[in-house]
């Protein structure tokens, strides 16, 4: 047992209450608190990044050893693919966390929004290291409601009605899984994740199984706001403080979403053909409807939320694809390559859809508007911020040097070697479409003329802000390493293996 | 707010305070009888809720309970996590580790570290749904008729 494991949710919750505590008395003191939790809990995630590798921590909260290898207590685990998650919350938490120390000045109650933050953090956390269902929906439920309060921090009316739609249609998301949970539990009498694969090993009701597997799909699509589930994702996005955009569309969706319907769906279930083609399908949607209505957008941040959807679809596609050829049993090398490209992509798009926020964000807060119309000129007045979002979006486009462009390429090549050549084609196609409204975007924003003439009056934001999208960028470039062979064994084959052979998952946690 | 008539404060002085020592009853003995931390706490808020709603109270006033109230919140919670670290500490490197010696079973002083979760989770549990309904006060008195 690693000691180190609860540390990721017991760190932010006590830091929450605490900055509400002293946050009172002492000025200054919940912005550096946040930014000082959060920097350490990224680096415990490194470190769990690094000794992770083959192993799989098992933690049992309150010491409830299992009795006759049935296991009794609450289970946390640390594998390779939650390692990566992990990282990826606490390291964009971080640095949208010190982005904010600047940004968040221009809204009253600082303490509550940094102690929501942390609430959000520990959730998600939470759902990432729980190896036990129930409690994947009550951190759930932790980080949520913590990110309704937070779409609504502006107070108003826009925020608050996008946060109405959100809170309506999280509920139903939360109405569904806690339904589906109670289902799983009243056949299989267990809630842990590797127990409930076990006991449906002895045979079950094909269709109350499906039932429940639609059941969680859609609760958990929902979360994730795959295609027919995105209604309340760009309100949501795009009110929310920009730092919290930054979280909910790099992090949010994919911890409480896209990362739970993989662990469910290779680690729980059985992989079964109609599901794997129902959720290829489904990112596909996702893929080509998301695209199609972001590039009509002039606001930024609905351009971007409409793209995470797009995004999102590339993952859950490939992710898919990987899940069809092990359902069929043939080829497990080409579903190991889309299986690599999906996680590799969620990765990357942690990383340049928190930049991008970021850089909306920065444009906010110097000319004062969102509207790509009403803006123009940018590139000489604030350079760092055009730099910045330029890397973002030829990362997010998928351009040679940087990340986008290699996960979107294995995903292609995994594609084509699957044999479902529309599927690369779509693929590419939307690339070309995501790089097109890219090119508005930087064009509108940077390099137009100013329809306004009011260039003076427009400056380069301040340190933190700048310090913070400068690491994403960086981080950007970085990424594209993880296609190099030698470091894509390091980090990115752990969590392959465990989500590629189906039962070493439950065979490890039952047997510790 | 105004308060309300004689009658309505003379049976609230009556059972307010009876009603507060049921909740402590319920919280101090959620090891032995159904209960607890949670059941005690939404009691321990009814009385709490009483009073305020029979007597009233100046905008101001509510305002600055309510901020202490929200401390008190946070420190009930901090007390968990505190607790929980402690069986941390003591020993085994496990949070929630039952640390405290268990005592004979029925006895009020017994089960370890139970009772004292039960006790902070009846704070904190008094403590939110009080400031949920001064919250709802507050934003009543302060939105124009």
């Amino acid at each position: 047992m690693n000691p180190l494991i609860p540390l990721f949710v017991v760190i932010p919750l006590a830091g929450a209450f605490l900055i509400m505590i002293i946050g009172r008395f002492v000025k200054e003191f919940n912005k550096y608190f946040a930014s000082l939790i959060l920097f350490s809990l990224a680096l415990i995630s490194f470190y769990f990044l690094f000794i992770t590798r083959e192993n799989l921590f098992v933690y049992k909260v309150g010491g409830w050893e299992p009795i006759n290898n049935i296991p009794i207590g609450i289970y946390m685990v640390m594998d390779g693919f939650t390692a990566i998650v992990v990282c990826i919350i606490n390291l964009i938490g971080f640095l949208s966390a010190f982005y904010s120390i600047s940004y968040i000045k221009r809204y009253t109650s600082e303490n509550y929004f940094y102690a929501l933050f942390c609430l959000m953090i520990a959730g998600m956390n939470g759902v990432v290291i729980s190896g036990d269902i129930f409690n994947i929906f009550v951190f759930l439920e932790i980080s949520v409601i913590s990110s309704y309060a937070l779409v609504a921090f502006g107070v108003e009316k826009n925020e608050l009605e996008a946060s109405f739609k959100y809170q309506v249609l999280g509920g139903l998301a939360s109405f569904l899984i806690l339904f589906g949970i109670g289902f799983l539990y009243w056949k299989t009498k267990t809630l842990n994740i590797a127990d409930i694969k076990g006991a449906f090993s002895n045979g079950y009701d094909k269709t109350y199984y499906l039932f429940v597997q639609i059941l969680l799909l859609s609760g958990f699509g929902l979360k994730a706001a795959i295609i027919p589930f995105h209604a309340w994702l760009p309100d949501a996005h795009s009110s929310a403080p920009s730092p919290i955009s930054a979280m909910l569309s790099g992090v949010l969706i994919k911890a409480v979403g896209i990362y739970v319907i993989i662990r469910l769906f290779f680690n729980m279930f059985f992989i079964s053909e109609g599901m794997s083609v129902l959720i290829t399908t489904l990112g596909t949607l996702s893929m080509v409807i998301g695209v199609f209505l972001a590039i009509g957008q002039w606001d930024i941040k609905r351009l971007l939320a409409y793209h995470s959807i797009s995004q999102m679809g590339y993952v859950v596609m490939s992710v898919g694809i990987g899940m069809m050829l092990i359902s069929k049993g043939v080829r497990n090398e080409v579903a190991a390559l889309a299986i690599a490209g999906g996680i590799f992509h969620l990765i990357n798009h942690a990383a340049f859809k928190g930049l991008l926020f970021l850089n909306a964000g920065a444009i906010e807060y110097s000319t004062g508007t969102r509207d790509l119309r009403e803006m123009g000129g940018l590139a000489k007045a604030m350079p760092v911020t055009s730099a910045t979002s330029f890397t973002a979006s030829m990362s997010i486009s998928g351009i040679p040097p940087f990340n986008g462009f290699f996960s979107k390429l294995i995903i292609i090549i995994a594609a084509v070697m699957a044999h479902f050549y529309l599927l690369a084609a779509l693929a590419a196609i939307v690339s070309i479409i995501t790089l097109a409204s890219f090119l508005k975007f930087q064009r509108y924003a940077f390099y137009n003329e100013d329809p306004n003439k009011k260039k003076n009056s427009i400056k380069e934001v301040p340190f933190p802000m700048l310090f913070s999208m400068i690491i994403l960028s960086i981080i950007c470039l970085l990424l594209s390493m993880l296609a190099f062979p030698g470091i894509r064994e390091a980090i990115l084959m752990p969590a392959i293996d465990i989500l590629m052979d189906p039962s070493k998952y439950s065979s490890q946690i039952i047997g510790m | 707010m105004k308060g309300m008539t004689l009658i309505v404060k003379k049976t609230t002085q009556l059972i307010a305070g009876m009603i507060f020592m049921y909740g402590i009853y319920v919280i101090v003995h959620g090891h032995l009888t159904p209960g607890g931390g949670f059941a005690g706490g939404v009691i321990i808020a009814g009385s709490l809720i009483l009073v305020t709603l029979a007597y009233g109270g100046e905008f101001l006033k509510l305002v600055k309970e309510e901020a202490g109230t929200t401390i008190i919140e946070s420190m009930a919670t901090i007390m968990i996590i505190m607790i929980a670290t402690a069986g941390f500490l003591f020993g085994t490197k496990i949070f929630f580790n039952n640390f405290l010696p268990k005592g004979v079973v029925g006895q009020l002083v017994s089960a370890g570290v139970l009772p004292l979760y039960n006790i902070f989770v009846g704070t904190e549990v008094a403590a939110s749904i009080f400031i949920i309904f001064l919250s709802l006060i507050i934003f009543k008195e302060e939105s124009p008729q």
